[in-house]
C-alpha cells in the first residue's frame, strides 16, 4: 500500500521504470534509473589504455573489472573497456586486487 | 610496411634522469637502425605504481610512438626485457584500432550532419546548442516549509 502510493509520486522526474509496473508493482515497487551505457552516450569511440581517469570508475575497491549488468555498459565498450583495463593493469596504472 | 605502435616503458625509481634519457637515445637508435621512426615521444613522470613490482612502489613512465615493422619491435622488446632499469614495458600496435575510431568518428559526424541537413538545420552544431538548461522544478526547496507557513 505504501509502498505503490510512493512510486506513483515519487518516480517522477528523470527516472525510469525498469520493467512492467502493471505486473509487479504492488510486490516490488522498485524504481531503477535506466543504464546507459556511458562510451555511447558520451561519444567516446577509442577508450584508451593510458586514459586512467576514463577508466578508474570501472574498477572499484576490489579493483574487479565492474560486470555490464552493474555498469550498464554495451557489449562493444565493454570488450573495448576490458582489452583496456588489461593493459593498464599490465602497467601498473591499474591494481589486479586489492590487499 | 609500416605499422604504428605504441611502447610504454616503466623505468626503475633508482635511475637518475639521465639514465632515463640514455635509454630512449638506445630506443631511438634501434629504431633509425632498422629504418624506423620515431614519431613521437612522452614522459609521464613518475607515477606511483598500482602494485608493487619487485619491491618498486614507483616508476617513471616514458611512452613512444613507433612507425615500423614488426622484426623492430621484436629487437625492441628483446633489449627492453634485457633491461634491468626497466620494470615493465608494454608494446601494442595501434594503427588499425586508430583506423577504427576515426571511420566510426566520420561515419558519426557524417549522419549527424545529414539528419541536420534533413530537419533545416546548419549541418554543423551551434555553439551552446543542444545543452539542456536546467529543469525549473529541479529545486529542492520545493518541499520546505517556509516560515510563514509555519505561523
Amino acid at each position: 500500500m505504501n509502498g505503490s502510493k510512493r512510486g506513483s509520486g515519487g518516480g517522477r522526474g528523470k527516472k525510469t521504470v525498469a520493467g512492467a509496473q502493471g505486473k509487479d508493482g504492488q510486490r516490488r515497487p522498485m524504481f531503477r534509473r535506466r543504464k546507459v551505457c556511458k562510451f555511447c552516450s558520451d561519444k567516446i569511440d577509442d577508450i584508451n589504455y593510458k586514459d586512467v581517469k576514463l577508466l578508474m570508475p570501472f574498477v572499484p575497491e576490489r579493483a574487479k573489472i565492474l560486470p555490464r549488468r552493474i555498469s550498464g555498459t554495451c557489449a562493444l565498450h565493454q570488450r573495448k573497456l576490458r582489452t583496456a583495463l588489461m593493459r593498464a593493469r599490465q602497467l601498473a596504472l591499474i591494481p589486479y586486487t586489492a590487499e | 610496411m609500416n605499422r604504428r605502435y605504441e611502447l610504454v616503458y616503466v623505468v626503475s625509481p633508482e635511475a637518475t634522469d639521465d639514465q632515463v634519457t640514455e635509454l630512449h637515445t638506445q630506443v631511438e637508435s634501434i629504431v633509425q637502425r632498422l629504418n624506423g621512426t620515431l614519431e613521437k615521444s612522452e614522459n609521464w613522470g613518475r607515477r606511483r605504481l598500482a602494485y608493487e613490482i619487485g619491491r618498486h612502489k614507483e616508476g617513471t613512465y616514458v611512452l613512444e610512438v613507433i612507425l615500423g615493422g614488426g622484426d623492430l619491435m621484436k629487437e625492441i622488446d628483446r633489449r627492453l626485457k634485457v633491461s634491468d632499469l626497466i620494470i615493465r614495458h608494454l608494446i601494442v600496435r595501434v594503427d588499425e584500432e586508430e583506423g577504427v575510431v576515426e571511420r566510426t568518428r566520420a561515419r558519426r559526424t557524417e549522419t549527424s550532419r545529414r539528419r541536420r541537413v534533413a530537419r533545416g538545420l546548419p549541418a554543423d552544431r551551434q555553439p551552446g546548442e543542444g545543452q539542456r538548461g536546467e529543469p525549473d522544478d529541479d529545486r529542492d526547496d520545493r518541499f520546505d516549509i517556509g516560515a510563514e507557513d509555519m505561523r
